[in-house]
Order: structure tokens, then C-alpha cells, then sequence
């Protein structure tokens, strides 16, 4: 085993084919995959003309919000895939009414598909808590909304401040009494918790698509 | 071959640890730190999965970024210095030759620690790119790319100036992963960062890379320390040679496709999930042949294991990689991975390979290899009696109590009846071991930090006893 050129060829190929095979091939086979409808033309095979396009182009203050689900590494304990019926409980634990598939994901400049659930998969949220002001309570705090939750508090996205005048902003936090800070004063979301909560909230699969329907 | 038969021609391997003194202290001393900080952020992450309220209001040690802190900081801090100092002093010792151009490798050294650190401060003051082992921002990364190939470069100018004819297994190993590593880097930094790839194509280059951190860079460089160390301190040569060439060859043809198996169930081909477990299971082969080969040649020599500082953890390792290889070839079975999978079991699991594997052989390299680069004793058989037996109880607590409260997490969660709140719940004990397990580690990490700051500062230490044996074989040491 003394012939290096054929060794150098050895250590080059079988990672060139392994990156060719996984990585290559995967971005040719569906690289470029487009929006469609969710049924396709029977007869031309392709999008029906007219009907709305999915999955769509993620917008204003969701696509702000990822970048603090990002920062604050949310995905390293929430996933966003749902997988198929048949497989694992994701179905059960309405997560989501059909699996996610490759083109749910096609939009996102940074796929969170996550590898861990120390909490629920996310890729429904937006259905599932569909109220901004449950997601600002529970990012407080999330016990004032799950009792025995896990999650760490995330109380330095909100604001404590003095109320002014006589009446609460109406952007403040409705606490729950074991929850409430001093007198005189009120929570209120800061400009990163909007942005996260928007992100949460627009995080949906309410469409089919031709390869995955909801049932 | 064996290293042992290569007998005294050309220039004498003292004089290449002598050459390598300044560039192993640099590589030594900074894995060390970085293990340390390692340690100390992996702690806090494990307390603060069972206690959520720790430290909570301070934002940039929030649970997502100190995690990721922990991972980059043992991973780029403490594998990758660690491999710079035992990969590239095995290099040198094998290529039998005087080795040049050190200051490129120190400098080199010294930018990939600074880029290394201001990626760990960026991840913990919010720029993280949440790319799970790519978690370091972007605007550092492309420094760690230069440093990188500075360093691999050197490696490979060093085998080609080598004096040695036969060419050891070890080198095939380290020249393998000196070459795979900036490829799998650099693709994984284009790809995902740079210039995304569309959809979950992302995800499978993620995995692709990931996974070939572990198999095509750590691992052979860790199997290339336990090729080198096992002869070297037995003093006999490899159980067979030409084994050890068809295990380097079906490790590089499969675990460069085994990753995909993070992805079962997920949201890509079903094709490239059904080759990554074939890749996985196949894995079989290169672990049982590097396991005849080490167990074999170990065989009947357990005194030299008792006896050896290097060899007791070097041995450890080459039992872990051998267990690590067979439970991970399991799991990537579709019916296992179905339970296994977003569990605490996925997170033992790396911890097996990464420190009861890896980690461990690079322990014993150190303990080899600081003597002779400074030639002084190790001061204190104490300590290093204290950091085996608690970095291997801590390490095995860790890995039993992920494992076990792992598979009882996936089954609690397979299972409808049960709330996921309650599911979360039944972990804690298991995490609450964990953060046990940490504290096992800490102490065996502060005994090795002490012995090494030890014996590079103490002036006063008397000389190594320089020779093919372990320096702990000679009675004055025992």
C-alpha cells in the first residue's frame, strides 16, 4: 500500500462520490422546486391555471421574527417536520394533519427542521395557537400557560415600565395574579418579542400540496 | 509495519519531538483551555435543562446559544486543537524527518484560537446561524477556513518531506482526514451559509456534514492515535496490517454517505434516507475490522493497559469506538430510529463518540506525547489517576442515563395516551444524572489541566525517561 497516487485518487473519490451522491444529486433532483396547487391539471399534468400557488413567499415581520428564533437557538428543542402518519406520533399529537414534505420548506432561506423535542414540533404552531397574546404570555413565562413547562422564561424580550397616565397600554401583558408585577407598572412586548410572535404565528401547512393532502 | 520496527535510521524521534516543542505546547496548552470552557458551558446547559429558571434573565447564556457555545467550543476548541497537536506530531514522528516552517503553523495556530473564540462570543451574543456544528457566524468562519488549511497544509508538506520508506497506517488516516475536513468545511459553509441551497437540500448537507465531522475527521484521527499508541506502548506490532488498510478503505467509502440517517422520517428523499442506512449498517465492516485489530494486538498485554496512562485511556477509547460504531448502526434502523429519533438518546450518543471515543484517545496522546515535547516528568500520578477513573465514571453515567431516559422519552412520546408535558417530565431524572455526570467530568478535567499547566511551568521537573515505553513504565513513575 505504498502507491500514493492511487491512494490520493482513493481519498479523493470516495468522498467526491459520497458529496456527488448526497449532496449533488439531491440538488439536481429537486434543487429548483417550485410553488404549485394543491390538486394538479389531470390533464396537463401541472398547476392548474388560476388557483393560488403554495407553499408562499414568507413576509414582513415573521421573516424578522425568524432571525430571533435563530439567534436565540429555539430550534435546538423545537423541530419543524411533521413526519408521515405511520410513523412516529406526530399525527396523534396534532402537530399537523398531513406530513411536511421537501416543498413546504422551498421559501426558507434557513431551514429549522431541528433534531431534537425537548418541546412540541413547531411546524403548526400558527394553527394550533392561533392568539398572539397566549404566545407573549407564554414567552414571558411559560408556566403562566403550561403549569409544569420546561421551557426557560424568555422575560428579556419584554419591557417592564411605569404606567402612564391612568389606563394600561393596551399592548400590555395580561398577567395572572401570581404573575403580576408592581403596582403601577405593566409589561410590554419589546420590538424582538412582536417579531417572534409574528414568526410563530405564521407558521402553518394550512394547504395541500399534489404529494401530501391533509385529511 | 509497526512503528516499533522502524528502527534508528535517519534523524532520532527525540529530535523530531524537540522540533515540535513550541507548536505542540501552543496546540496543548489551547485545547486544554478550551476544554475547560468546554466543560464550564456544558455544565450550565445541563443544569438549566432540568432547572429552567437558572440564570434566565441573562440573555446571551439563554439555553439555545450556551448549548451551542458548548458544542462549537469542544468541537473547534478542544477536538480540533487537540487533533493539531497529536495528528500532526504523529505526522512528524512518522515522517522521521526535521521539521520546517513552524512558524507558519504557530501563526496559523494562534488565528484559528482567535477566530475560534470570537465565533463562540458572536454564537453567545446572538449571531448564531442555528445550523446545527456550523453554529459559529458567518463573518468568522471564512478566518477558521484560512487558518484551517494553513495547519492541513502544513501536515501534508511534513509527509511529503518524510525520510521514512513505509508509509504506516496512521499516516493514511491523518493525511485522509487533513484532506476531507476543509472539503466537507468549506461545502457545508457554501452550501448552507454562503449560498443556500433550496429547501431541505440544506438539511442533507448539513447532515452530510455533520455526521463526516465525526466520521471523516475525528474519527480518523482518533483511530490514527490508536494505531499509532497501541504497538508504540505494547511494543509489539499491529495484529494485522493489511486488516487495517481494509478498514481505512471501507471507513472512507461509508460513513461519507451514513449522515442522512438524521434525517429519517423527515422531509427528503426517500432514496437518500434508505442509502444513508445502508451506509450506516455497513459501517459494521471498517468497525469490526479496526476492533480485531485493536482488541487483538491488546490481548494478553492487560499490564501495559494498567500500567500506561496513555494506554488505559487509549484502550478506553478503542472499547468506546467499537460500542459507539455498533449502537449507532443500530439506531439508523428505520424501527429503532422511529423511537431514537428528537430524543436525549441522539445527544448520548454523540457524547459517546465525541468524548468516550475520541476524547479519551486524545487524552492519552497528551500524556505521551507533553513529555517528550518538553522532556520533563508528568508531575503528579495522582492526578491523572484522578482524571481517568472520573472522566470514565462520569462519561459512562452520562452515556447510560441519555441512553436509558432517551428511549423511554421516545417511547413515552410514541405513545398517544401520554400528554407531551408529562413525556418532558420523565426526563428529568435522567437529565438531573446528567448534570451528575458533568460534575464527574469537571473533576477529571481540572486534574488533567492542573498536571498539564504542572509540568509546563514547573522549571525543576526531572527529565523523561526517553524510549519506546511509556514513560510510566519506569519504576521511578509507576
Amino acid at each position: 500500500m505504498n502507491n500514493l497516487p492511487l491512494t490520493f485518487c482513493g481519498i479523493f473519490f470516495t468522498l467526491a462520490v459520497a458529496w456527488v451522491g448526497i449532496v449533488l444529486t439531491n440538488q439536481i433532483q429537486y434543487g429548483d422546486l417550485e410553488p404549485t396547487t394543491e390538486q394538479l391539471d389531470p390533464k396537463t399534468g401541472g398547476p392548474i391555471e388560476g388557483d393560488p400557488l403554495y407553499p408562499e413567499k414568507p413576509v414582513g415581520l415573521a421573516e424578522q421574527g425568524k432571525k430571533v428564533y435563530m439567534d436565540l437557538g429555539c430550534m435546538y428543542c423545537h423541530t419543524q417536520q411533521v413526519r408521515r402518519k405511520d410513523f412516529g406520533n406526530d399525527y396523534n399529537r396534532s402537530w399537523g394533519k398531513r406530513q411536511s414534505v421537501a416543498r413546504d420548506y422551498i421559501y426558507q432561506n434557513r431551514v429549522l427542521l431541528g433534531t431534537m423535542r425537548t418541546g412540541p414540533d413547531l411546524m403548526t404552531v400558527g394553527e394550533r395557537l392561533p392568539t398572539s397574546a397566549w404566545h407573549h404570555l407564554h414567552l414571558y413565562n411559560p408556566t403562566i400557560t403550561s403549569k409544569e413547562s420546561l421551557m426557560p422564561p424568555y422575560s428579556f424580550l419584554y419591557k417592564k415600565r411605569k404606567i402612564k397616565g391612568s389606563e394600561t397600554s393596551k399592548y400590555a401583558l395580561k398577567l395572572p395574579p401570581d404573575f403580576t408585577v408592581e403596582e403601577g407598572y405593566e409589561v410590554i412586548p419589546g420590538y424582538r418579542a412582536n417579531a417572534l410572535v409574528a414568526y410563530l404565528l405564521s407558521l402553518k401547512m394550512s394547504y395541500d400540496l399534489p404529494e401530501a393532502q391533509r385529511d | 509495519m509497526s512503528p516499533v520496527n522502524l528502527s534508528n535510521n535517519k534523524i532520532k524521534l527525540s529530535e523530531v519531538d524537540q522540533s515540535m516543542k513550541w507548536a505542540g505546547l501552543l496546540f496543548i496548552i489551547s485545547a486544554t483551555l478550551w476544554l475547560l470552557a468546554g466543560t464550564a458551558l456544558g455544565m450550565i446547559s445541563s443544569y438549566k435543562m432540568h432547572n429552567s429558571n437558572f440564570l434566565a434573565n441573562l440573555e446571551w447564556l439563554t439555553f439555545g446559544r450556551i448549548r451551542s457555545a458548548h458544542l462549537n467550543a469542544v468541537i473547534y476548541g478542544w477536538c480540533n486543537n487537540a487533533i493539531f497537536a497529536v495528528g500532526l506530531w504523529i505526522m512528524a514522528r512518522l515522517a522521521r524527518t526535521k521539521v520546517r516552517h513552524l512558524g507558519l503553523l504557530i501563526i496559523a495556530g494562534i488565528f484559528w484560537n482567535i477566530a475560534v473564540t470570537i465565533g463562540i462570543i458572536g454564537i453567545l451574543t446572538g449571531h448564531m446561524t442555528s445550523v446545527e456544528w456550523l453554529e459559529i457566524p458567518t463573518y468568522i468562519t471564512p478566518l477558521l477556513a484560512i487558518s484551517y488549511c494553513l495547519i492541513g497544509v502544513w501536515g501534508i508538506i511534513v509527509f511529503r518531506d518524510r525520510q521514512s520508506e513505509h508509509i504506516y497506517i496512521s499516516q493514511w488516516y491523518i493525511l485522509g482526514a487533513l484532506f476531507w475536513f476543509p472539503w466537507i468545511y468549506s461545502v457545508a459553509q457554501i452550501m448552507i451559509l454562503f449560498e443556500p441551497a433550496r429547501g431541505t437540500v440544506q438539511s442533507l448537507t448539513n447532515w452530510w456534514f455533520a455526521h463526516n465531522f465525526l466520521g471523516l475527521w475525528l474519527t480518523p484521527m482518533g483511530l490514527a492515535a490508536a494505531y499509532y499508541f497501541i504497538p508504540k506502548v505494547i511494543g509489539r506490532p499491529i495484529h494485522s496490517y493489511y486488516l487495517s488498510f481494509l478498514g481505512f478503505w471501507t471507513l472512507a467509502l461509508f460513513y461519507s454517505w451514513a449522515g442522512v440517517h438524521h434525517l429519517i422520517g423527515g422531509p427528503v428523499p426517500a432514496w437518500a434516507v434508505s442509502l444513508g442506512i445502508t451506509a450506516s449498517v455497513m459501517m459494521v465492516i471498517p468497525v469490526l475490522v479496526a476492533a480485531i485489530n485493536h482488541h487483538m494486538t491488546v490481548l494478553g498485554h492487560f499490564r501495559e493497559v494498567i500500567e500506561s496512562p496513555t494506554l488505559r485511556f487509549v484502550v478506553f477509547g478503542a472499547l468506546s469506538y467499537t460500542l459507539v460504531s455498533f449502537i449507532g448502526s443500530t439506531m439508523s434502523l428505520r424501527s429503532v430510529n422511529e423511537i431514537s429519533h428528537f430524543t436525549h438518546l441522539t445527544v448520548g450518543h454523540a457524547h459517546h463518540g465525541v468524548y468516550a471515543f475520541f476524547t479519551m484517545i486524545m487524552f492519552g496522546s497528551i500524556y505521551f506525547i507533553l513529555p517528550r515535547l518538553i522532556h520533563r516528568e508528568w508531575p503528579s500520578k495522582i492526578l491523572i489517576t484522578c482524571h481517568f477513573w472520573f472522566a470514565a465514571l462520569g462519561i459512562t453515567i452520562m452515556i447510560v442515563a441519555l441512553h436509558v431516559g432517551g428511549w423511554l422519552q421516545g417511547l413515552a412520546m410514541n405513545n398517544p395516551e401520554l400528554l407531551f408535558i408529562d413525556v418532558m417530565k420523565g426526563t428529568i431524572p435522567w437529565l438531573k444524572a446528567r448534570t451528575v455526570s458533568g460534575f464527574f467530568l469537571a473533576i477529571a478535567h481540572i486534574a488533567f489541566a492542573i498536571n498539564v499547566f504542572w509540568i509546563v511551568l514547573s522549571v525543576k521537573n526531572k527529565p523523561a525517561v526517553i524510549g519506546t515505553k511509556a514513560l510510566f513504565t519506569s519504576p521511578h513513575a509507576k
